[in-house]
């Protein structure tokens, strides 16, 4: 039987957020790409949740944006409703979230995809990863499909999601089936066991989409979008998408829902056992939240739209793998969902993914050279940590196809850099979630500056076109003017003045002050202190942003700029690859065994691998010292 | 302020002559400036390197110390980097002083072995000293773990460990608002906070007032009272303290657990522990304490070992000065108001060690004992790990700096701050607080946030 053989220089498996971001930075990069995907109608399909964005997740957007990635672009485009959360607290927590009509944002990327120079899609599971040996090492061959169909490729990009080996969970009944009842990848995962990759078990779970018709939305509030819309993307201009949002609305459990679910309980495959992957604490199942927090009276529920052409509704904060007739008892005992009709049950669903642990940061496996890996395979969970790390995967496979170094993002730099830092170095139990609290230098990783703060790198990497690095470095140099001059401006303490301080309802001053103290003030801000600041220029309101946060802010920002250079000088001083910790005499025998085992880049990155001590970093240190004066 | 100025103290911690504190790093002249008042009303960084300046340290106006400052530029010092030695008076307490002034100054407590990291690291010893300095560092990184968990009054780690707990959970309120808002709000949660604040500032404030006493540690000289079963050594420790602590019976082998004692002898401070009796036993319970006696004598610095006069040196006192050769001893012949059986030569003959005859039933030829431990300690025959001091002071610099980071969260909600930049301080003062009962933050925050609050779509 004579089966097709096809040559190209990058191959990706899986068209989810991650794959699709991988592919596009790949062809957009010049090099010849393939797309496999179980289905094309399934392209950038989002299974769970009908949004993109929220807390720290609308930041990884930003920064996917900033460096030349889709998904801001793709969801400025089908949102049906958009919301700034967290705005009554620092610019630092503002995170962007918008609903999205889910088919349009499907639509929408396939057909980006399609009318993409140098990318191929092909509807085909990938069944084995081909690879030689080269020098004892193990190298990236290409992949084979199931039919037979042989790919070479220069590198590989795994982006499976949760296909592999999927088994979807409804109470008793159990589907060999991926997300929305798609084929599942059955072969792949035993492809990997053969490389030697170590796999992981996980599970997450959705809740039911329940007809819009049959909602009594009277006994819910509604909840609406933001009166002016930010966009994601900073190449969107925000006038253009000024547009009529739909609502979601908000309802709750109660007792009565409780009640039901402890009853049956044992019916739910969670509790029975039937489970074995581990779930994401972030996203726990209606039955974990009963239990957990028992006394909990009620749980809020927001319902959802899916889209503007459909009348399904997401029922936000209700995941569930309880049976069918349990999910129709427990959703109809919530206010509003009395007479629902369930279009699509909730479930659970287990899939395999892979020790991320495994993975330079660079996101191409350690003992593979050339494959590469991103999204739920690495064990984190949501679209956009997903597409933030197909990204960073494309970009590298990328860069080591042109001979170049990988670009990596470090935790002072990016969520991306932290995100990935976080699965490549600590031991992960769980579905990965990017959470606010896990930046440590989040007053300078803003959603707002994102552009400043990766622009260039996505410039250099060839993503982002010349007009625009032009802008940022042009916005950097007015921020920084206008900073500057503000600094400068002295207001003294006479009647205009005072007069104005009480129309802004600011206490009036005791003598002469700054005109950045004033702006210091928590109720006065850069704008409002317009009419004392006669020599303003005229600047874009993203400049005048930037020069308020920076003024205001002006202490703690410092303060953590500093805590990032003492970070960097440890970042800075690199480990060998491949490196046998165990000929370092004086290290504790587990740090040898993390060390041996994690590789860590840097002294950096070694210090932050639970089990290796601040005295066994010293220890590092004099040995890389000694080794460097040898060789002098 | 963290900094990578770094000071310690130098010289062994006796107090006996000239001791030495040396800070190194780039703030390194700048910092001592701020504590020097020289003679000629010079400041350090008007002065030449490699020149010696005398004149005092001071706080505020008060002198602490005449003392003698020496300038060595970088890099010409041991470390290679800027470095001021500061030759004071000796004496524990005024070396320690001047050790805080400084650190309050700017400089941070070095690290175990961190001099002669830099000085390696920055070239100055070469190549074949490396690995002797990899034993330096986790010789005294190990020491100053265990000089840290063993100081550390079990009461002082509980109340730190609830005092983080507070704070942790604080944080993880604060967080689980922020990431998921629509859930969890904040209205209000500044006036609530700083309350709470109040209450631990106060907290805090008592455990710094015990740190400045010296009670935070249970610092000083570490004293073992060893001797065979009934020899007296309970009554020896009561006539110390003062008062019937350990049980004194004549029974032997009543005295199971080791019995810890604090004293002051004229500005030393010892650490007195009173052992079971040694002796071969088959009781379980008594074979614990005897192991631990065993252990004792190991890590001590001083050992009194006490012998019944009254009667004939036995095959346990034999056993007994094996395990104390080459150990700073005084032998103590007591029960000396009773006829005399054993004679110092006989004993000399087997033990290199100091004598002292004593009765401690009627407190006789305790003075004497007194004086005898001062003089070994004031010429340097008994000296204590410089760790020590040193544990006690990062402890210190710790407390201060989570007490700091307190005052900027209060500072923070006064100045109408939003909420996620209490968390910020918080979590510096959670991480500082960890550092004195040596745990780290990992994902304490995470799992607090998951296991408290309930989250997620």
């Amino acid at each position: 039987m004579s089966c097709i053989v096809e040559n190209y220089d990058i191959c990706v498996v899986g068209a989810g957020h991650a794959g699709c971001e991988a592919a596009l930075a790949s062809a957009r990069l010049g090099f010849e790409t393939m797309l496999f995907t179980i289905s094309v109608d399934s392209i950038a399909l989002m299974p769970c949740n009908p949004n993109i964005g929220g807390t720290s997740k609308g930041h990884l957007v930003r920064e996917v944006d900033a460096l030349g990635g889709e998904m801001g672009k793709n969801i400025d485009k089908t949102f049906i409703q958009s919301k700034m959360l967290n705005k009554s607290k620092g610019p630092a927590v503002h995170s962007l979230r918008a609903q999205a009509d889910k088919a349009a944002y499907s639509a929408q990327m396939r057909k980006t995809l399609q009318n993409q120079e140098h990318l191929t899609i092909k509807q085909a599971e990938v069944a084995k990863i081909i690879t030689e040996t080269q020098s004892g090492k193990q190298v990236i061959a290409g992949v084979k499909t199931v039919s037979g169909g042989t790919y070479y490729s220069k590198a590989v990009i795994l982006c499976t999601g949760t296909y592999l080996n999927a088994r979807c969970l409804t109470g008793e009944m159990v589907s060999h089936t991926g997300p929305n009842g798609l084929q599942a990848a059955k072969y792949l995962s035993d492809s990997l066991r053969e490389l030697g990759v170590e796999i992981y078990r996980f599970k997450t779970g959705t809740p039911a989409r329940i007809d819009s018709k049959s909602i009594d939305y009277s006994k819910m509030s509604e909840q609406f979008g933001d009166e002016k819309i930010v966009p994601f993307s900073f190449t969107t201009n925000a006038e253009e998408i000024q547009k009529d949002q739909v609502s979601c609305w908000l309802t709750y459990t109660n007792e009565k829902t409780h009640e039901i679910i402890r009853k049956n309980l044992k019916r739910s495959p969670l509790f029975s056992g039937m489970i074995e992957g581990t779930g994401p604490r972030y996203c726990p199942s209606i039955e974990d939240k009963v239990v957990k927090f028992a006394d909990k009276e009620k749980h809020q529920l927001f319902i959802e739209p899916e889209g503007l052409n459909t009348n399904e509704m997401y029922i936000a904060g209700m995941s569930s793998s309880l049976p069918e007739d349990v999910q129709y008892q427990m959703y109809r005992s919530v206010a509003g969902l009395e007479h629902a009709k369930i279009v699509r049950n909730a479930y659970a669903i287990e899939y395999d993914c892979i020790n991320p642990n495994q993975l330079l940061s660079s996101l191409e496996f350690k003992n593979i050279s050339g494959l590469f890996c991103a999204g739920q395979f690495n064990g984190s969970s949501g679209y956009e940590e997903a597409a933030c790390q197909g990204l960073i995967a494309g970009i590298n496979a990328c860069r080591k196809l042109q001979g170049k170094e990988p670009m990596i993002l470090d935790r002072s730099e990016a969520y991306i850099g932290v995100l990935i830092d976080d699965l490549v170095t600590k031991e992960n139990n769980e579905p990965y979630r990017m959470m606010t609290s896990r930046a440590e230098y989040r007053l300078i990783l803003r959603q707002d500056n994102a552009d400043l703060r990766l622009t260039k790198k996505g410039y250099e990497v060839g993503l982002i076109p010349k007009e625009r690095y032009d802008w940022v470095v042009k916005k950097e140099a007015m921020i920084q003017d206008e900073v500057m001059r503000i600094e400068k401006v002295m207001i003294g303490a006479n009647q205009k003045v005072q007069a104005c301080m009480e129309s802004l309802g600011s206490i009036p001053l005791h003598t002469g002050t700054s005109l950045a103290e004033l702006i210091r003030r928590p109720e006065l801000n850069y704008d409002v202190l317009a009419p004392l600041d006669k020599d303003r220029p005229n600047l874009p309101e993203e400049v005048t942003e930037q020069v308020n946060i920076h003024i205001k802010y002006e202490g703690y920002i410092s303060r953590q700029m500093k805590q990032v250079a003492q970070f960097k000088k440890l970042e800075k001083k690199k480990l060998p690859r491949d490196f046998d910790y165990q000929k370092i005499h004086g290290l504790r025998i587990e740090a040898v065994q993390k060390l041996n085992l994690l590789q860590p880049m840097s002294i950096g990155q070694a210090s932050r691998i639970s089990g290796v001590s601040p005295a066994d970093i010293s220890v590092i240190l004099v040995y890389l010292e000694q080794m460097y004066q040898k060789k002098k | 302020m963290k900094t990578d100025t770094i000071a310690a103290i130098a010289t062994a911690m006796t107090n006996s002559g000239i001791g030495i504190i040396r800070i190194s790093g780039s703030d390194a002249i700048e910092t001592a400036d701020k504590i020097l008042c020289l003679k000629e009303k010079k400041k350090l960084s008007e002065c030449q390197t490699h020149t010696v300046h005398y004149g005092f340290v001071k706080e505020k106006d008060r002198i602490v110390d005449e003392v003698m400052a020496v300038i060595m530029r970088a890099p010409k010092s041991y470390t290679r980097e800027d470095t001021v030695e500061i030759d004071c008076h000796g004496g524990t307490l005024v070396m320690q002083k001047i050790l805080e002034l400084i650190i309050k100054n700017g400089a941070r407590p070095a690290e175990a072995g961190e001099f002669t990291k830099r000085a390696f690291l920055n070239g100055r010893i070469d190549l074949a000293q490396a690995e002797s300095v990899i034993d330096v560092i986790n010789a005294k990184n190990e020491f100053a773990l265990k000089a840290s968990m063993s100081q550390l009054g079990g009461a002082v780690s509980i109340k730190i460990k609830r005092i983080r707990g507070e704070i942790l959970h604080e944080i993880a309120f604060i967080e689980s608002a922020i990431d998921d808002p629509e859930h969890y709000q904040l209205e209000g949660e500044g006036a609530i906070l700083s309350n709470k604040l109040n209450l631990l500032l106060d907290e805090m404030k008592s455990l710094l007032k015990n740190a400045e006493n010296g009670l935070m540690l249970k610092e000083g000289i570490h004293t073992v009272i060893v001797g065979k079963p009934n020899s007296g050594k309970s009554s020896l420790l009561n006539a110390f303290v003062g008062k019937e602590r350990a049980i004194v019976t004549d029974i032997a082998g009543t005295t199971r657990d080791a019995i810890e004692e604090q004293i002051m002898l004229g500005g030393i401070s010892l650490n007195i522990i009173d052992t079971a009796g040694i002796r071969n036993t088959d009781d379980l319970v008594e074979k614990i304490g005897v192991d631990k006696s065993k252990e004792y004598i190991q890590n001590s610095d001083l050992i009194l070992y006490v012998v019944d006069a009254s009667s004939s040196l036995s095959s346990e006192d034999f056993e007994l000065m094996e395990l104390l050769q080459g150990r700073n001893v005084i032998t103590l012949f007591n029960k000396s108001d009773l006829e005399s059986a054993v004679g110092e030569d006989e004993i000399r003959s087997f033990l290199k060690t100091e004598t002292c005859s004593i009765s401690a039933k009627y407190g006789d030829g305790i003075e004497e004992l007194e004086q005898k431990i001062e003089e070994m300690f004031f010429h340097g025959k008994i000296q204590i790990n410089e760790e020590v001091y040193l544990t006690n002071v990062r402890h210190k610099a710790s407390l201060l700096e989570a007490e700091k980071s307190l005052q900027l969260v209060k500072r923070s909600i006064n100045d109408g701050l939003p909420e996620d930049f209490y968390s910020v301080d918080l979590m510096n003062a959670y991480e500082e607080l960890g550092k004195i009962i040596g745990e780290s933050v990992e994902d304490d925050l995470v799992n607090e946030i998951f296991s408290k609050f309930c989250m997620g779509k």
